[in-house]
């Protein structure tokens, strides 16, 4: 097919109509009925402590009050990769907010008096909150019992340590590789903590009813893995994933916040203390902070040698990564970072560490690029300093040793099909990157900056997606997916590629949110996969469809197979051209035959896929061996930005972005998700600024003083561009790119900044502060770290 | 706490119930009355994404009590949907001017408001009316875009 109907068009989004009119539910939208009740968390006032007593006698009396529950009512763990986390804390808290209790009441109002009526007795015990400071030897340790925790065969805990996970990475020569170089830049940068701010907070609700099921509604990337998630935890009191039902509707906002289980395993659990009632768990904004994963705070020790002529001969570098007291999902951020941390560069000789580490502020997990936004901002910023040093423009370095198709990983497999070079070129063309420009205003300066970026996929190996599709008595489709609508578009994208397969046009096509009970197994809406694995199992539901369509039309009508097409919502011949016939007609119904019988049968279609060629076993001191990450998708970023001397504040003129996306089925909301995600980059770069006092306590978990961009701070222009070397196994040759926008806005931003007036700033985020300081004090580097405490309190 | 009584216009219907006088807009609007469209965000009037019209005039309603919109009219989007799309609502569609959907019913009625007061905008003119509802998924281009295009229609 060379010219296709539905893929590559700008088509609409499918759910429009319900999102304009308010129409559309979440699930704090559902009518649950009078016998609601609803749910008050009592948390710990402490980063670390154990819990000597809890009474809850006088939360009971209170009257609305149905139940008061403690971790003893739920002595289970759970966890996505590694099993180190209760339902409630059991006989120790690790971090402020930790579930200690909860109360369940018939309204808000009175569970919520109830709560501040359980009184618990804690003993507070030393704490930590500088990775750093947590590795050394004398550091209080937060999991005595680390050792014997259940985990994935890829993860590395060093028991008797704060240690979670250790990935190291080794290829070639590294010493070598430093002898060899002309010049060696070596430093440290900071990345902080940030917080998804989904407009969505988190939300669940769960009901036991009188047969003993088990029903979920939440507000999830993650139907499936949480259905599961929930039934490992709570298999002591008979819960199987078959009568344990979870149903997503609209989720408003996730970027991998609402991926794993978080609080929804709280509402599962509270649903069992009270058969027969729902029980509604809402996080309030405050709790949204704590009580969800947020992105990990990292500290880069980054070192990289180079030839003369830019080639770079080595790469060192050791990421600490701050993972809170939780790691059972974000020690896979560390492990897929780690294996990526060279950036998209084929480089000879490697040595990388990733420590993912316990420390007492709250747990930290999956967002928006899922570790590669930290890397990629001590590499990209690196690699223009290094540029700058050698005299060489920072777009040329980065062609030089850009990664290209078939040359090596750090693990050792090869690279796959991807147009590096070609979105480097376009951005730094689009903003015109060896043309200085001079502000009008001479109290301010002009910079530009670009950054490359590459992500893959963070999954296991044995991920698997399936789709089914089913035709109505009008010749609509019904396509039922467990892929999460969290905002991308993807049910618009999947109607497409089932309308392009079977000529039915997309606003015929609906795509059903999910039901654990009803529509088929996928693992999670994370690691921006479903267009390209979801993509192929609708494809495949399609294309089986069809076959199904053929083949009734052959046995009624005794057309060839192989001369049938689909076209117009008609099955065509390519050897009778008077012959169509309507798909309504017959998808249903069937064919009649003379003698009045029918060949047919209602068309259904099934896809699944799983990827067969990963493997996440290496040798554990190498990574080397295995196939860890399928593919990457690449791109580059670039900024113009303008800097007022005086107060150091940032407005970006000009923000490019160069995606190579495969093939973009549809360029309208690939065009949507890109600059959104560029303001979230823009947002990690320079607004949001996580504080956090040093007992370990939140000081701004609210809007008013943890600032995203509003529409004051986008930049003035947006140049989106989409390159498009086919992903050889993707549909129609997509691959995904949802997350991947975010990554190279900060470094270069932080690159820009530095060409506009001479300030390197190595600690995100760079607020006008950070270089309004710097000027005023002639500082050429910024190291500063507001967020986390330079001291530890002794408890 | 002793109940009060309350009547006020609710998208154009007179309603009258009982609220107790701490209950807030946002949560009577939709536990008590159904309206959904106006969704809890943050619960301190940073985001937005509760806003609704009281007697035209965009208020967030989870920092007004029940009891102070006795005898005045609140409009939420489901007011506005009622018999057909308005043009903003149409120029939504046609801008994708939303992701997941969940700022949308406060970023529309922000935005009625503004075509109201103001039927041609400037870009800056918008940028500054829907500076207080937050939006996390489109970086506020393809809204502003749906904003102007509107006002083309006014």
């Amino acid at each position: 097919m060379s010219e296709y109907k539905f893929i590559g068009k700008p088509i609409n989004r499918i759910d429009e109509k319900d999102k304009v009119t308010g129409a559309a539910k979440y699930v704090d939208d559902i009518n649950f009925g009078p016998n609601l009740l609803y749910a008050e968390i009592v948390e710990s006032p402490y980063a670390h402590a154990k819990i000597l007593s809890i009474d809850t006698s006088e939360a009971e009396k209170v009257p609305g009050v149905v139940k008061v529950v403690t971790g003893k009512d739920f002595p289970y763990k759970f966890g996505l990769y590694m099993k180190d986390r209760y339902i409630f804390a059991q006989d120790r808290v690790r971090f402020i907010g930790e579930q200690v209790a909860a109360v369940i009441a018939r309204d808000p109002k009175t569970a919520k008096k109830a709560a501040k009526l359980v009184k618990v007795e804690y003993e507070p015990l030393p704490a930590v909150f500088d990775p750093l400071e947590a590795i050394k030897e004398d550091a209080p340790i937060i999991h005595p019992e680390l050792a014997s925790y259940p985990h994935v065969p890829w993860y590395y805990p060093h028991g008797g340590t704060n240690i979670a996970h250790w990935r190291k990475v080794r290829k070639g020569d590294v010493e070598k590789g430093f002898a060899e170089a002309d010049f060696i830049l070596e430093d440290t940068y900071r990345i902080p903590r940030y917080a998804h701010c989904c407009m969505e907070t988190h939300i669940a609700v769960g009901f036991v009813d009188y047969n003993g099921r088990l029903t979920i509604w939440a507000s999830s990337q993650s139907p499936h893995t949480q259905r599961h998630l929930i039934a490992e935890a709570l298999r002591p009191l008979g819960f199987t994933e078959q009568n344990i039902r979870e149903i997503v509707p609209y989720v408003g906002g996730g970027f991998g916040g609402k991926a794993g289980v978080t609080m929804e395993i709280i509402a599962a659990a509270l649903a069992t203390a009270v058969k027969g009632h729902p029980v509604k768990v809402r996080w309030r904004r405050d709790q949204e902070f704590y009580n969800t994963y947020m992105r990990q705070q990292v500290i880069t020790k980054l070192k990289v040698g180079v030839k003369k002529d830019g080639r770079i001969t080595a790469l060192e570098r050791t990421d600490y990564w701050d993972a809170g007291p939780y790691v059972e999902y974000g020690a896979n951020v560390v492990n897929a970072a780690t294996l990526s941390a060279t950036g998209p560069y084929n480089i000879p000789n490697i040595k990388m560490d990733g420590l993912c580490i316990y420390t007492n502020f709250p747990a930290a997990g999956p967002y928006r690029g899922f570790g590669y936004s930290e890397i990629m901002f001590s590499i990209e910023s690196h690699m223009t300093r290094i540029a700058k040093a050698l005299g060489m423009s920072p777009r040329e370095f980065r062609k030089i040793n850009g990664i290209k198709e078939g040359d090596p990983l750090a693990y050792g497999a090869p690279m796959n099909e991807n147009g590096l070079i070609e979105c480097i070129d376009k951005v730094a063309d689009a903003i015109k990157l060896e043309e200085k420009e001079e502000s009008k205003d001479p109290k301010k300066a002009i910079g530009k900056g670009i950054a490359a970026l590459w992500k893959a996929p963070a999954m296991p190996p044995n991920v698997t997606c399936s789709a089914f599709l089913k035709f109505n008595e009008d010749g609509s489709i019904n396509i039922l997916v467990s892929g999460m609508e969290i905002g991308q578009g993807m049910y618009t994208v999947m109607a497409q590629i089932a309308a392009e397969i079977l000529s039915v046009p997309p606003e015929k096509i609906r795509v059903e949110l999910p039901d654990t009970d009803r529509n088929p197994y996928h693992w999670q809406t994370v690691a921006s996969h479903s267009t390209w694995l979801l993509g192929n199992a609708v494809k495949r539901a399609a294309l089986d469809a069809r076959e199904k369509i053929f083949d009734v039309v052959h046995r009624a009508l005794n057309y060839e197979k192989d001369h049938l097409y689909l076209e117009d919502e008609k099955v065509k011949c390519t050897t009778d051209p008077d012959f169509e016939l309507p798909l309504k007609d017959f998808v249903i119904n069937g064919i009649m035959m003379e003698d009045g019988t029918y060949r047919g049968q209602a068309i259904v279609g099934s896809g699944s896929i799983m990827v067969e060629f990963a493997s996440a076993l290496q040798d554990p001191e190498t990574s080397q061996g295995g196939h860890p990450n399928v593919h990457y998708t690449v791109g580059a970023g670039g900024v113009v930005l303008e800097i007022d001397k005086e107060t150091g504040r940032v407005h970006i003129l000009k923000l490019a972005e160069a995606i190579d996306v495969g093939k973009a089925l549809n360029p309208e909301t690939l065009k949507g998700q890109l600059i959104g995600g560029a303001v979230q980059g823009i947002a990690t770069a320079l607004y949001e600024d996580m504080r956090i006092d040093e007992n370990g306590k939140i000081l701004n978990p609210n809007f008013t003083d943890y600032k995203i961009p509003t529409s004051l701070d986008i930049p003035d222009e947006f140049i989106p561009i989409f390159v498009e070397v086919p992903q050889h196994d993707g549909p129609f040759g997509a691959r995904g790119m949802a997350e991947h926008v975010m990554i190279p806005v900060a470094p270069a931003i932080a690159n820009a900044v530095e060409d506009a007036v001479g300030v390197r700033v190595k600690a995100m985020p760079i607020t006008a502060e950070k270089i309004a300081l710097a000027l005023l004090h002639g500082k050429k580097e910024v190291d500063d770290f507001f967020m986390a405490p330079t001291k530890k309190k002794e408890a | 706490m002793e109940k009060k009584t309350i009547t006020f216009i609710l998208n154009g219907e007179k309603r009258t119930i009982e609220v107790e006088p701490n209950d807030i807009l946002l949560e009577v609007l939709r536990t008590k009355l159904g309206i959904t469209a106006p969704k809890y965000g943050c619960g301190r009037g940073d985001c937005g994404t509760c806003t609704v019209l009281l007697d035209g005039k965009s208020v967030r309603s989870c920092l007004i009590l029940a009891v102070e919109v006795d005898g005045h009219e609140i409009t939420t989007l489901e007011g506005l949907s009622k018999d057909k799309l308005t043009p903003l609502q149409e120029s939504f569609i046609e801008h994708n001017s939303f992701q997941c959907g969940f700022c949308a019913p406060g970023m529309i009625m922000t935005a009625t408001e503004l075509l109201k007061k103001n039927p041609h905008p400037t870009e800056e003119e918008v940028k500054e009316a829907i500076s207080g509802n937050l939006c996390r998924c489109t970086g506020y281009v393809s809204i502003i875009e749906a904003i102007l295009d509107a006002s083309k229609k006014y």
